[in-house]
């Protein structure tokens, strides 16, 4: 009950900048604009939660998080190539599953190569943030670089399933289809990670482990083990942040990683550093304001996001729901 | 003496960054028994307790546990042997719950009801506080979890570094009531604690500890009973602390 108390604020805030919003356009463009900001808020979590977790539990601030992004937006861009004739059809079910491949594909591909980059450089640079840094950038430049060989300089379109395309009507207002899916594939990660969390031994340690690592090992768990799960699963989410993006956009080029690092960035400090729930509340915010701002005052929109970050953190100096230490 | 020595620290010293902080301590604690390790700060208490659950490496010397070398193995693999720690700073988990920490402590089998039931025989007030997250607890509270962690599972050996630290002295009588419970089901305690009341209510053996070396082995009521052996190692004496 305390912590509720301390935490519906925070809580309250992204219903609170829709609610605000509401009076100061026609309500299609709100339902147009509110949709829009959810879903932008989905793929944002999706991308930013594994780096939360990344940080919360490894302390390892991860400047090549955006690679994953962009690992898994090429390999969707592969996928829905290869399966052109399942996105092509007019039919629901053979689309989600072209999408549900390109997902699984995109998250072992991004898995995978975040436990190479975990094992051949991360573990190296434990502790030391400076270095961490200055690795992690150098391996966003290479890996960026690396894709650029694999799948070429031009950009890549990505097919969007038929029946996820276009709009359909709410209230008079226009809401895109594949928003929903965003929407949908959000909350259910969402879901996933809150319970795995809080109802599995794994989550338990997870917890306790972006608490107090050096008790954990103390209590007789090999937290390096944990360590290794957690950048693999948080890498992956990643990657499926990269196919929901890129599938949304329709189009692919190697700096769509390095784009989004910004945004990711800012919606993870937002939330408080580690927090998951921390991470999906600052992602809804962010996804909001920015598609308001960008429809009321589009010369602000650029800024909107770091004044966003500025004023969360003047009014909660650790982020929406930070993690008691 | 020897035979029934569980753990066994020879000739160790243990460097942090470039300061030598342990100068060769030599250790024997005895199976059933409570050994105090106490001297003025700075002396390296911590660091010998850190040192011996390899969060630091010693450098040089040896860690015999229950007849084996544990120096240079892993924090973890050295708690799976059956050594449980309890840190200064408590090492409780603030955002799980009593119960969270306390099935964290348990391993892979989860909490045993008549262990639980131990645990609330000795602090009752945890039973009420089972499902309130652990820090939202008073001080004394959160060591009572602290060592319950300890406790909830068999140990061998229970390390335990100055659990009185910054506590009421109400709260104080609670631990010193639970530690006797424990001496009684003779498990073996090792100890740093600097509230001489508590060092002299449970100690069976002393170790002393000056600038990283230990400088005084004995039994607690030797030490108790002489005023100036006391004033000469620890600087005061007991009985001022009564």
């Amino acid at each position: 009950m305390r912590r509720l108390r301390q935490d519906w604020p925070a809580l309250a805030l992204a219903p609170a900048v829709a609610l605000l919003a509401l009076p100061v356009m026609d309500l299609p463009t709100w339902i147009a604009l509110t949709a829009a900001g959810a879903a932008m808020g989905m793929m944002l979590f999706l991308m930013a939660a594994g780096l939360t977790l990344i940080f919360g539990l490894m302390d390892v601030l991860n400047f090549a998080h955006g690679a994953f992004i962009t690992l898994g937006a090429y390999v969707a861009a592969s996928v829905m190539g290869a399966l052109a004739s399942w996105v092509g059809a007019d039919d629901l079910a053979r689309n989600l599953a072209a999408l549900a491949v390109a997902v699984l594909a995109a998250a072992a591909a991004a898995g995978a190569a975040g436990l190479v980059f975990e094992r051949g450089i991360i573990r190296r640079v434990y502790g030391a943030h400076l270095q961490q840094i200055l690795i992690t950038v150098g391996g966003m430049i290479v890996a960026e670089q690396l894709i650029l060989a694999a799948w070429g300089a031009q950009p890549v379109q990505v097919g969007k399933p038929v029946t996820l395309r276009g709009s359909f009507v709410l209230a008079g207002a226009a809401v895109e289809k594949y928003r929903l899916v965003a929407v949908a594939l959000g909350l259910l990660v969402f879901a996933a990670m809150q319970l795995t969390l809080n109802r599995t031994r794994i989550g338990l340690l997870v917890r306790a482990g972006v608490e107090n690592r050096e008790m954990v090992e103390a209590l007789g768990y090999r937290i390096r083990r944990l360590f290794i799960g957690v950048f693999v699963a948080g890498t992956a989410l990643a990657g499926i942040g990269g196919v929901m993006w890129a599938v949304y956009q329709e189009l692919v080029t190697a700096a769509v990683g390095a784009d989004m690092t910004i945004l990711v960035f800012i919606v993870v400090i937002i939330g408080g550093l580690g927090s998951v729930g921390g991470c999906f509340a600052g992602a809804v915010l962010v996804g909001l304001t920015t598609n308001y701002i960008g429809f009321l005052a589009p010369k602000l929109a650029l800024g909107s996001n770091i004044a966003l970050m500025v004023l969360v953190l003047l009014w909660r100096p650790r982020g929406l729901l930070p993690l008691a230490r | 003496m020897s035979d029934d020595v569980l753990l066994r620290l020879a000739g160790v010293h243990t460097h942090i960054g470039r300061y030598h902080i342990l100068h060769g301590v030599d250790l024997a604690v005895r199976e059933g028994r409570l050994t105090m390790l106490l001297g003025r700060n700075g002396a390296g208490k911590t660091t010998t307790l850190r040192t011996v659950m390899g969060m630091w490496r010693a450098s040089a010397g040896l860690i015999d546990f229950a007849g084996a070398p544990i120096s240079g193995r892993a924090t973890p693999d050295i708690a799976r042997l059956g050594i449980a720690y309890v840190p200064e700073s408590m090492g409780i988990f603030g955002q799980l719950t009593v119960r969270e920490n306390l099935l964290l402590a348990a391993g892979p089998a989860g909490l045993h009801p008549g262990r639980l039931d131990g645990v609330f025989a000795i602090f009752p007030v945890l039973r009420e506080k089972l499902h309130q997250a652990a820090g939202t607890l008073s001080g004394g509270q959160k060591q009572m979890v602290a060592i319950s962690r300890a406790i909830v599972e068999e140990r061998r050996l229970i390390i335990v570094d100055e659990p009185t630290k910054g506590l009421a002295p109400a709260v104080i009588g609670q631990l010193i009531a639970a530690f006797q419970a424990l001496k009684r089901q003779r498990t073996t305690i090792l100890m740093v604690e600097q509230n001489f009341h508590m060092a002299q209510a449970l100690g069976d053996d002393v170790a002393v500890m000056d600038d990283g070396r230990v400088v005084h082995t004995g039994t607690m009521a030797d030490l108790a009973d002489d005023d100036a052996l006391q004033t000469r190692l620890l600087g005061l004496s007991l009985a001022s602390h009564q």
